[in-house]
């Protein structure tokens, strides 16, 4: 016998909620990928309690997915990352908005 | 309390500590280093709750090769953190309020859902051979649709991280 599932939610519950504040309140892109990448751990984690819970497979095939996904994007997003710093010289966000307006 | 739990409990504030510690620094290789110790917390989370293949997989590609990405596009960019504040109060507390809402709405969603989330969890494990199979079987789809995602995400990388636009981006901005 583990934990309810209650608490696994409320554990990923609460690493998503890090992600987020990390990825809304930091001025620096790359800690925005950052927050992106806990957000998605977050979420798998729920989705291995559920496969757990419900004794499914199912689960672990969309956490394996997401992992898949998560590779996919912080390839991009640091690539968006490095060409926007060749352009400005700089990784913050409110100097890219100045820059474009 | 079983065994089982008190490591659950263990893990779960290690990963919260880790990850709260992650996202407040402002070295980013620290952030990076933190979020290696989240990870491989996390790892041991899935190998206890029965995903040995996810977790192995977790420490490879996130805390291996997500990571080790993320600390070569720190170290080249070489420059120190634009912030001079850590938590700038105009975007501080939008995201507090927010994220406050939600925790107390999905606590209690789960407070109020199903009577059953309350029961303490069977221990099980899914081998990674019976994983594997299952997941050729019944998500080869979706298979294929993530190998075509990854695909795409290596030519734009490619396309993205090419040297030729962004040298003469710069040579516009220059000139105009």
């Amino acid at each position: 016998m583990i934990v309810p599932y209650s608490h696994v939610l409320v554990l990923s519950g609460l690493l998503f909620l890090m992600g987020m504040v990390c990825a809304t309140t930091r001025r620096n892109l790359i800690m925005i990928v950052v927050g992106l990448e806990i957000m998605l751990n977050a979420a798998s984690i729920a989705f291995i309690g559920a496969a757990l819970k419900w004794g499914t497979l199912d689960g672990q095939a969309v956490a394996i997915f997401i992992i898949a996904v998560a590779a996919a994007e912080v390839s991009i997003g640091l690539a968006l990352i490095v060409a926007v710093y060749r352009r400005t010289g700089s990784v913050d966000p409110a100097v890219l908005e100045s820059r474009s307006a | 309390m079983t065994v089982y739990a008190i490591l659950f409990y263990i893990l779960a504030g290690l990963i919260l500590i880790t990850t709260g510690l992650a996202i407040t620094r402002r070295n980013m290789v620290h952030t990076v280093i933190y979020l290696v110790f989240s990870f491989f917390g996390s790892a041991m989370l899935f190998y206890l709750l029965g995903a040995p293949l996810l977790a192995a997989l977790e420490v490879i590609i996130y805390a291996g090769a997500i990571m080790i990405l993320f600390l070569f596009i720190i170290i080249m960019m070489r420059e120190e953190s634009p912030e001079t504040r850590l938590f700038v109060p105009r975007q501080w507390l939008p995201a507090a309020a927010i994220g406050l809402l939600y925790l107390a709405l999905g606590v209690l969603l789960i407070l109020s859902a199903d009577p059953t989330t309350g029961e303490p969890m069977k221990l099980a494990q899914a081998t990674p051979a019976a994983f594997g199979e299952y997941l050729f079987n019944a998500h080869w789809l979706t298979i294929e649709i993530a190998s075509l995602l990854l695909l795409v995400a290596l030519i734009g990388a490619l396309h993205l991280g090419r040297e030729g636009k962004g040298g003469d981006a710069r040579k516009t901005e220059e000139t105009s």
